[in-house]
């Protein structure tokens, strides 16, 4: 049975959208690609400039200081792991895209939450974004990162802000939301304009849920950097596509093990330092 | 404690002020004021009435209660005035300014300036320590911080908090954080101070405790202050006047003899009715031990420090027996002290009205004069009545 309704062409209206964007911003998208590549580049050769157990006992102590002895053992024996399979390499280059970003996702997800939590507007319109961003499958934002950024890291960059972006802006929206009404009023009575109520009720306040989606972004950009190996990004990522292309099931694992290594050092700094703030 | 309702303009002029919640609430104005109930209003337009038509006036350093049961407007009420609720319609006047035409930025300055607010649930900034805490009004203001934290010490050592300044308020005891909260709205030194239920959710030996200390506090510091309870014993230790609400409407503004004697509507006599121990009470219990008084052979100046020291206005006269001979005025000890008399002798007034200590309370709210002295047959002075503390104890009985 065929229904006389004409497909809806949403497909190609997004082609064209794109092409028209490439077409005429590639210029702009293009220099942005330059300027993030060589932040990355200037990060990882940074990073490598140190012999590896430096560093190591730099990751160590930095996990001693936010988070307490038990991480810092595990970031030592962990790292040292790593350095031993012989993927110093490719983890620091990874840990270099996490850690990019997650600065963008966060610089641009909590003004968005903060704006989103005071503003009913922006909230009715960010909220919806937000489903789409989280729910659309995150290899298709690979697609359209090539022709505006190119093969290549920026390109996993941006595919994965869009991706890791929305735990930010959400949690940081609810926690300023979940600021008790009576410290709001108590915060009026005494004339505070709005944004001393940011920064001297809302924002303290909020601190835990937001590094809670701090956390969130970094381990979600994590999984995508891995998942944007397939368009060019090196790294840990790169090891494990290298691994499936090859069929090399002991490297891929090993590539793996890295991932998690990373994941969970960077987790039990993050989550810790939320928890910190409260006490 | 005296009266000092001065006969200037009040410090506080509330004038028909409506609160009506809801969509087009104008509409909720107009009803009430053709003489629809609030019940109706809800069923005709969904429009919650909060306050009813309120006014009343304040004096400046006059405490004055606003008493009545949850969702009689009190709270609501008590927002109007400082406007963190809009009234729907009416006029609020603080020193002869109209605050409901205020601007927003103007709204904010006066709230720096001139409103200090206690809550009920203490509202303190749990990131913050005690005294970064009562620091937060004067922060607000943009006062150095050198400055302010020598300002919310200040506050502090009035609440009997020192020592407690880098304390955390989830370390601090209910009674404890809400001298904290006291401490934070003092420490701006504002002209008004609402209290909000401020005592409510503390228990009831320490609810007592603050009382006390609250009326201690207000002989010295000499605030305006409105203070919301839902609890008559309270209302009736603390208010100079009472202001009794139901369902958003004012229904007696009085003092609280008034309220206690003359009800004048059958909601409040039903308030009263358990509370009416003062038919049972008798002059013995309610009495003081008259431990401030001073000898015909004492000077001026003696006369003049004791009743500094106790904060009354009149001191009792007796013979070495403590048999009453009269009492002394502290103008007229003022008065001698600088004429050089050497004793009180000549300004004895012989005017102190008595009872003996089985005299039923109801029947003293009759004197006007205060103290009453507490005599026995032989004219030995037992002890003294206060207002406040005749008061205090109608109040306490009560919540037996």
């Amino acid at each position: 049975m065929t229904f006389a309704v004409p497909r809806i062409p949403i497909g190609r209206t997004i082609e064209q959208a794109i092409d028209f964007l490439t077409l005429n911003f590639a210029f702009i998208t293009r220099g942005i690609s330059h300027a993030v590549e060589t932040g990355i580049d200037a990060l990882v050769a940074g990073m490598m400039f140190f012999p590896p157990w430096i560093l190591i006992l730099v990751f160590a102590g930095l996990s001693w200081w936010l988070a307490g002895r038990r991480a810092a053992i595990f970031s030592l024996l962990g790292f040292a792991l790593i350095w031993n399979l012989g993927l110093w390499g490719p983890t620091i280059s990874t840990l270099a895209l996490v850690v990019i970003a997650t600065l963008i996702a966060v610089a641009a997800g909590l003004p968005i939450g903060i704006l989103a939590a005071i503003f009913p507007g922006v909230n009715r319109v960010t909220m919806p974004i937000l489903d789409f961003m989280q729910t659309m499958p995150a290899f298709v934002y690979l697609i359209p990162a090539i022709p505006f950024f190119g093969l290549g890291p920026v390109s996993a960059i941006f595919s994965t802000v869009i991706f890791a972006m929305p735990p930010a802006i959400r949690l940081t929206c609810l926690g300023i939301q979940q600021v008790p009404k009576d410290l709001m009023e108590a915060a009026d009575s005494f004339g505070a304009n709005r944004r001393q109520k940011l920064f001297k009720l809302q924002i303290p306040l909020a601190m835990p849920t937001i590094m809670a989606g701090i956390n969130q972004t970094i381990m979600l950009s994590l999984s995508m950097v891995v998942i944007a190996a397939m368009i060019g990004a090196k790294g840990l990522g790169g090891e494990v596509w290298k691994a499936i292309q090859r069929f090399e099931p002991g490297n891929g694992f090993e590539a793996g093990i890295g991932v998690v290594i990373l994941a969970m050092a960077l987790d039990r700094v993050t989550q810790k330092l939320g928890v910190r703030k409260k006490a | 404690m005296d009266n000092n309702q001065s006969t200037s303009a009040p410090k506080i002029k509330v004038e028909k002020v409506y609160k009506v919640f809801g969509k087009e609430p104008q509409r909720g104005v107009k009803m009430l004021e053709e003489g629809l109930g609030k019940d109706e209003i809800m069923k005709k337009s969904r429009l919650a009435v909060g306050v009813n038509d309120a006014s009343f006036e304040v004096c400046k350093g006059e405490l004055l209660v606003i008493m009545g049961l949850s969702g009689s407007g009190k709270s609501t009420l008590l927002r109007c005035i400082n406007r963190l609720i809009e009234p729907t319609a009416g006029k609020v006047l603080i020193d002869g300014t109209d605050v409901t035409a205020l601007s927003d930025e103007e709204l904010r300055r006066m709230r720096m300036k001139k409103f200090g607010m206690v809550f009920q649930r203490f509202a303190l900034l749990p990131h913050r320590t005690v005294l970064q805490n009562t620091e937060f009004g004067l922060e607000i203001q943009g006062m150095a911080s050198a400055k302010r934290r020598e300002k919310a010490l200040q506050a502090l050592k009035l609440v009997g908090l020192e020592g407690w300044e880098d304390s955390h308020p989830e370390q601090l005891s209910g009674g404890m954080q809400q001298r904290v909260g006291l401490a934070r709205a003092l420490a701006v030194d504002p002209d008004i101070l609402f209290m909000d239920e401020a005592f409510s959710a503390l228990d009831p030996l320490i609810r007592r405790e603050m009382q006390d200390e609250l009326l201690a506090l207000q002989a010295r510091v000499q605030k305006t202050i409105l203070f919301i309870t839902h609890d008559l014993d309270e209302a009736l230790k603390l208010g100079d006047r009472i202001v009794i609400m139901k369902d958003g409407a004012i229904v007696q503004i009085g003092t609280p003899e008034d309220i206690l004697t003359m009800p004048e509507s059958r909601y409040v006599e039903r308030f009263v009715e358990d509370v009416n121990l003062a038919k049972v009470l008798t002059a013995k219990t309610v009495m003081h031990k008259a431990s401030t008084v001073v000898f015909p052979k004492d000077g001026p100046k003696t006369a003049l420090h004791k009743m500094k020291e106790t904060g009354i206005s009149n001191i009792l006269v007796v013979d070495r027996e403590q048999r009453l001979i009269g009492r002394v005025t502290a103008d007229d000890a003022l008065r001698v002290s600088k004429t050089g008399e050497k004793t009180l002798e000549n300004i004895i007034l012989k005017d102190v009205p008595t009872v003996e200590a089985d005299t039923i309370i109801n029947e003293l709210f009759a004197e006007q004069d205060f103290p009453i002295a507490v005599t026995d047959e032989q004219n030995h002075l037992k002890g003294i009545i206060i207002r406040g503390s005749l008061l205090g104890a109608l109040a306490e009985g009560g919540s037996k």
